[in-house]
């Protein structure tokens, strides 16, 4: 039911002069069109109106009310049942972005979803959809999770009638529905082992951006791949970020792939792979990839000037910012970083990175303030305990993953000073060091294993990567330090000449010479 | 590193089959709120049969956040024990990622969470003077002290290709005579070798690897992973 107008429901007033069963014209071509170009499997012309006509109308008409309810607009496409599912997905969206839900509504859209996803998971879906669009829907159902959590742990101004729902619905949003439904996609998909056959040459996904040119149904398969996405980034959200990694292990971010097909994917996926690399302390990991995605928004971005994820793309992107700048005063690789995003963030942050390395209060300050800005809404997946006093916890997730990471950084607080003394010495006994750093001893023996302990993430595998941009061993009482050279990369260069000149040679063999 | 890997000949057939199985949930459908008992009995198992699984435990740590009622706080320490044991890998902090600021505000946590930033730390001697005092906590996860000594060996062979003995001592806790036999039996089996130093007693030297031997680090900047070759040669072909 869209808009069930018999319920009192808070924030009817807000919608002022709105007749769920008013369709304008616009809204009756638009489902026409769109319903004919689905049934006719028009990838383009779907995406066209997806993205463009599903925009215009909106300002045009719904800046302040939601879309005509699906009622009304169901007879102008024979009552199809997955049409009328695929059009409340976007009510809802729409929804959400301009206006505030109120606790029915989105109990509603989760049966939505549950609907969707279910057809979809019959596997009788014979529809091809544009990435944009499946990867909105999951990227949203998340979202909404996400939104609906933060909106259960704010008790203090419940009202009693909106407790009562919240207890009847406990099914609506429940983070076990929630992860289920994502992992069901990704295994009834298949989607990991068609990663798999498709590197040995027996599968065609990435080669088609999961289209499929048979005459069947991507949508299955790419809602599969994007659910991978969905899983890492709720992960991040619970604070479990070894799991969030391994949920994405099947794509190989090295590589172009469906989740660079759509931008919002592909800055998800870095951003939350990024994220979770920082708290695992494999720095380096997240600089590289951090480095990667900025430069190519700094490219690419004039081209989404107009499209409607423009505003998400800029915030995730100062964002990011936020997070190199965090990784890289932990972890002063700067080499790791081009010039063009190094020159934006010495722009943005040049000046509290520096002072984030003195690691004193000020320091501290910073690291909080950087990383409350940038880090991902994080949220208590448990329900309240409704009987209790009612008090707002929706910050508590939040909380705890920042002061965890604060106390990270406590605990590197010494590295810095050892830091800035092994730069200017090749030699030095441990005797002249601990008199120059002030400490005795063995509090320096400490100060120098620590430095080794921290600066040598264990990955996936047990195996110890160095990421020290400056690195020692002790020989009895003396220390002997080694700088690490950056090495060209002559390889790579080299392979990608290669291939560009391939290119070229195979555009002019093509051309005809009359 | 510190990941206990002996099985006690005995029960070993029943062990793994159960290993098996709980490892396959997790793998399979590990939100579900069904499996919490068989993940409890797991974390029981890995202590006694000094096993370790971080994707099953972080999968019962998950549970205990969507219903916090079934917490079960004993089992919670003894995760974050074999956590520890774990070191150097950042275990024990993925573990407190997910447990509520509240429980790790219990005394058997501040403890544990202490022990923690004195290893991260590299602070080993008062690392050894509070686990003395906090015996009865961990005591009852057999293995412990071995991981900690493995831990400690492995940050001094990052850190020095010589080290004093009596810095060797200090952080695995060990003096006198078994403090011979365990040196000896590193000479004997991990190329370990000792060096007399005439004002200072015993040097240790240990085996040369690319973190405390700078110049054995294999210069990886370079290199082309062979998959990218492999799209070339029909090219060069």
């Amino acid at each position: 039911m869209a808009y069930d107008r018999e319920q009192v429901i808070p924030g009817d007033s807000a919608y002022v002069g709105y007749d769920p069963n008013y369709v304008p014209d616009s809204v009756k071509s638009f489902v026409v069109h769109m319903y004919r170009h689905i049934r006719e499997k028009n990838v383009y012309e779907i995406h066209q109106m997806y993205e463009t006509s599903f925009q215009s109308i909106s300002d045009r008409f719904f800046k302040d009310a939601p879309w005509p309810s699906v009622d009304a607009v169901a007879p102008y496409v024979d009552n199809d049942h997955v049409f009328c599912l695929l059009y409340r997905e976007m009510w809802f969206r729409h929804l959400y972005a301009r206006l505030s839900p109120t606790l029915k509504q989105r109990i509603d859209s989760w049966d939505n979803y549950c609907n969707l996803f279910q057809v979809v998971l019959h596997g009788v879906v014979n529809m091809q959809l544009p990435n944009q669009w499946l990867w909105d829907m999951v990227d949203e159902f998340v979202y909404q999770f996400q939104s609906f959590c933060q909106y259960r742990a704010k008790m203090k101004s419940k009202t009693e009638q909106e407790i009562a729902l919240l207890r009847q619905y406990d099914q609506a949003w429940n983070v076990y529905g929630v992860l289920n439904y994502l992992q069901a996609l990704v295994e009834k998909s298949m989607i990991i082992q068609i990663l798999e056959q498709e590197k040995e040459g027996l599968e065609q996904f990435t080669a088609t951006d999961g289209y499929d040119y048979s005459g069947g149904s991507n949508v299955l398969k790419v809602l599969g791949y994007f659910s991978m996405i969905g899983l890492l980034r709720v992960h991040c959200l619970l604070g479990d970020y070894h799991t969030a990694l391994k949920c994405l292990l099947p794509i190989d971010i090295s590589q172009q792939g469906v989740y660079t097909s759509v931008i919002g994917s592909h800055i998800t996926t870095i951003y939350h792979y990024g994220f979770a690399n920082l708290m695992l302390r494999r720095y380096t990991d997240a600089i590289r990839e951090f480095n990667k995605i900025l430069l190519y928004i700094f490219k690419t971005k004039q081209y989404h000037q107009k499209s409607p994820q423009y505003e998400q793309i800029l915030k995730k992107n100062e964002q990011m910012y936020a997070l190199l700048a965090v990784s890289l005063s932990l972890c002063p690789q700067v080499k790791l970083v081009e010039e063009v995003v190094n020159s934006q963030l010495r722009e943005k942050y040049g000046e509290k990175m520096l002072r984030m390395q003195r690691y004193d209060d000020e320091a501290f300050a910073l690291y909080d303030e950087l990383f409350s800005y940038a880090c991902p809404k994080f949220i208590t997946p448990s329900a309240p305990s409704y009987d209790e006093p009612l008090v707002n916890y929706n910050q508590d997730a939040y909380r705890l993953q920042l002061k965890l990471f604060l106390y990270e950084v406590k605990q590197q607080q010494l590295l810095s000073g050892v830091r800035t003394f092994l730069k200017v010495y090749s030699t030095i006994s441990l005797g002249k060091l601990a008199a120059y750093m002030e400490v005795d001893e063995p509090t320096l023996r400490t100060i120098l294993m620590t430095y080794k302990h921290k600066t040598h993430a264990v990955d996936f595998d047990g195996k110890i990567t160095s990421n020290a941009d400056i690195d020692f061993y002790i020989d009895d009482d003396m220390i002997h330090v080694a700088e690490s050279k950056p090495a060209k990369r002559y390889g790579d260069y080299f392979m990608r000449q290669i291939v560009k000149l391939e290119g070229v040679m195979t555009d002019i063999d093509r051309i005809k010479l009359e | 590193m510190g990941r206990e890997m002996s099985n006690s000949t005995t029960n070993q057939k029943q062990q793994s089959a159960m290993s098996y199985t709980v490892e396959q949930l997790v793998a399979v459908n590990p939100y579900n709120p069904d499996i919490l008992p068989d993940l409890e009995n797991y974390v029981n198992e890995q202590v006694s049969s000094e096993t370790y699984s971080l994707n099953a435990n972080l999968c019962l740590l998950r549970l205990y956040q969507f219903e916090p009622e079934r917490m079960s706080t004993q089992i919670v320490a003894r995760i974050l024990i074999k956590a520890l044991m774990a070191m150097p890998a950042p275990d024990f902090s993925l573990c407190l990622f997910l447990i509520p600021e509240r429980v790790q505000m219990e005394e058997q946590f501040k403890t544990l969470i202490v022990l923690s930033h004195y290893l991260e730390t590299a602070r080993f001697r008062q690392f050894w003077d509070e686990a003395a005092k906090s015996r009865h906590i961990l005591e009852v996860v057999p293995g412990f002290e071995q991981a900690i000594q493995a831990y400690a060996v492995h940050v001094l062979s990052l850190t020095y290709q010589k080290v004093p003995r009596s810095i060797l001592a200090e952080s695995i806790n060990i003096e006198g005579l078994s403090l011979d036999k365990f040196i000896e039996h590193h000479v004997a089996n991990s190329g370990w070798a000792i060096e007399k130093n005439q004002n200072k007693g015993q040097l240790i030297i240990l085996p040369s690897n690319e973190f405390n031997h700078p110049e054995l680090k294999k210069s990886t900047a370079d290199g082309i992973p062979l998959e990218h070759i492999t799209r070339i040669l029909p090219i060069l072909g």
